[in-house]
């Protein structure tokens, strides 16, 4: 009972952490209809630069929590942003208007070149950052316990405020508006006067930055990373996306948390080391009965 | 910048591949008129409309429209490939650079044209009057910070682009139905809306791409009827395509007569009825056959 439990607390933050970077995914699939597989490795991107703004911030004497926490929120989700606007103008805009398989094989591209180099400034040992936030609370559940770290609390709280203001902005925002009439149609939202080439860019920035708030919040909860997380992050972020339908922005966050849950489950009470092929799985048996995925609309064929 | 003309195309020439669906296409229309742009199938109606619109970048010629207070060259804005000269110019180059980089077929509408599409083209997953706030956002504050922190002078600009959305919807009559999504509508009321949210970009200049088809007598009377009104209260200048030949010599000024990607005629509907040319376009008479309509 007490690692159910267990396993529940830690799924539900992993899984939000998967929402958190799936969400990027969902986005650009939705308006521009490929998959930026960049996009895990912008991840890893932030997982450095919270590294760097808190050397920074204890550097010129910043000691408390909370104004570390809030500055390297800003300064990672401000830099990774930028990260993302440039990836799109650099490597997806040239290619608007030609086939989907030369944006893939761009998108390929820029995950190599970002993972490289990387590597090459940063070096390829891991890294890490050291523990700010340690304590727990305890529940005691029978003969065990359940022990929650602050950290995960923290992680929960950010991560669901974050996906409420992204939900916000898409749904009530006049930019939210312009992105959901150009995911449905790009050439008319143009006709009618919107810019289709920034409402792309914001989408990018906004797709990053809910990447950089996973990183922040990861980094601060795992303490170590390396120039590869990005990779096996952005698989199973993917894999929310599509298992959530993808091009839902719901989905997306169903989608994590069901990823994460089913995965720290399995772990817990089955075998840890056949986790990622549980996970997959469910995705394979998800979509055999709903092939556009759980909040996914089902695509109608045009006549 | 002209007075009397808000559009002037001169010798449009629009290629796909080897076909040419344009060929020296030139006509003017007239501020405050209501002018039809009619011809057989397959004459390059729609492509005129979508070149004008800057849904294509012609091959050739000029297309300018001199709406609001200022003339602007439909094609330039969708950006053109750099001439020798321009290495010359640095300002025809720093204009071609920036039409390059940020031009588009948004800036058309920007300068002040609006048109709607022969398959209704509406925000279908989107609610009716989301339809339509959606094609107001250049003229409020859309400062994203300004959205989330929720500013007076963001909910200032929203409810006045409620304001306008509800008074557009009163016009084409679907107040009650505003909140419904847009693809819930009939075929006649998706029509309608089409219209209106084009007309909420604020233009000078509306194209209509046959906004009859599909439409039964009466539907064709109302629509007729909120034509006449775009261009007498709201001073909006008209350009259609039309095959529905009662409704285009009862509402039309001028019209321009297409076949084959060329102009065979322009005049008022009694030249164009009696205009041998056309009768022979639309009964594909031969050469010098006397035909009467």
């Amino acid at each position: 009972m007490d690692i159910v439990l267990q396993q529940l607390v830690n799924g539900l933050t992993l899984g939000s952490v998967y929402g958190l970077i799936a969400i990027g995914y969902t986005m650009v699939y939705g308006i521009i209809g490929m998959i930026n597989f960049a996009h895990g490795d912008v991840y890893m991107v932030s997982a450095y630069l919270t590294a760097i703004a808190i050397a920074l911030l204890t550097f010129f004497g910043v000691q408390s929590f909370p104004f570390i926490l809030i500055g390297t929120l800003i300064f990672t989700i401000i830099v990774t942003g930028a990260y993302g606007w440039v990836i799109e103008r650099v490597a997806y805009r040239p290619l608007r208007n030609s086939s989907r398989l030369s944006v893939l094989i761009s998108a390929i591209g820029m995950s190599l070149i970002l993972q490289n180099y990387v590597q090459l400034s940063q070096g390829p040992n891991q890294q890490g950052v050291p523990t700010l936030l340690s304590g727990a609370i305890r529940f005691h559940v029978g003969d065990g316990f359940v022990q929650i770290t602050y950290m995960k609390i923290l992680i929960l709280l950010i991560a669901f405020a974050g996906m409420g203001v992204l939900t916000y902005i898409i749904q009530k925002t006049k930019l939210g508006r312009m992105c959901r009439a150009t995911q449905q149609d790009r050439k008319m939202a143009s006709i009618l006067g919107i810019d289709t080439d920034k409402v792309i860019s914001s989408v990018f920035v906004i797709g990053s930055s809910m990447a950089a708030l996973a990183g922040v919040l990861v980094t601060l909860d795992y303490g170590s990373f390396d120039f590869y997380i990005g990779f096996i992050m952005g698989i199973k972020a993917f894999t929310a996306a599509v298992l959530g339908g993808i091009g839902s922005l719901p989905g997306a966050m169903l989608g994590g948390i069901i990823l994460g849950l089913s995965e720290s489950l399995f772990a817990g009470l089955i075998s840890s080391d056949y986790k990622d092929v549980f996970s997959f799985s469910l995705l394979v048996l998800i979509l055999i009965i709903r092939p556009s995925g759980l909040l996914g609309k089902p695509a109608v064929e045009k006549v | 910048m002209s007075q009397e003309n808000i559009l002037t195309v001169e010798n449009l020439v629009m290629h796909f591949g080897g076909i040419k669906a344009l060929n020296d296409v030139t006509f003017n229309i007239k501020r405050g008129s209501v002018s039809a742009l009619i011809g057989p199938n397959g004459a390059g109606k729609t492509t005129v409309f979508n070149c004008l619109t800057g849904f294509y970048k012609a091959t050739g010629g000029h297309i300018m429209l001199s709406a609001n207070s200022k003339d602007t060259s439909v094609i330039k804005v969708l950006g053109e490939p750099f001439k020798v000269t321009d290495f010359i110019s640095p300002v025809a180059f720093y204009q071609r650079l920036k039409y390059k980089m940020f031009g588009g077929s948004h800036l058309v509408n920007r300068a002040g044209l609006s048109r709607t599409f022969q398959n209704i083209r509406l925000f279908k997953e989107m609610s009716v009057v989301e339809n339509l706030l959606v094609a107001q956002h250049m003229r409020a504050n859309r400062n994203l910070l300004a959205g989330i922190f929720n500013t007076s002078s963001y909910k200032r600009s929203e409810d006045e682009a409620l304001e306008r959305a509800f008074y557009w919807l009163g016009v084409v009559d679907l107040t009650e139905f505003a909140n419904r999504l847009a693809g819930e509508l009939s075929y006649g009321q998706q029509r309608r809306l089409e219209i209106a949210r084009a007309m909420c970009t604020n233009p000078e200049i509306i194209c209509l791409d046959e906004p009859a088809a599909g439409l039964n007598p009466s539907e064709t009377e109302a629509l007729t009827k909120m034509i006449r009104v775009l261009r007498d209260q709201h001073n909006t200048t008209v350009l259609l395509i039309e095959h529905d030949m009662g409704m285009v010599m009862d509402i039309s000024d001028y019209i321009v007569v297409l076949d084959h990607g060329e102009v065979i005629a322009k005049g008022n509907p009694d030249d164009i009825k009696n205009n041998p040319k056309v009768i022979a376009a639309y009964l594909g008479a031969e050469e010098g056959e006397e035909v009467t309509l």
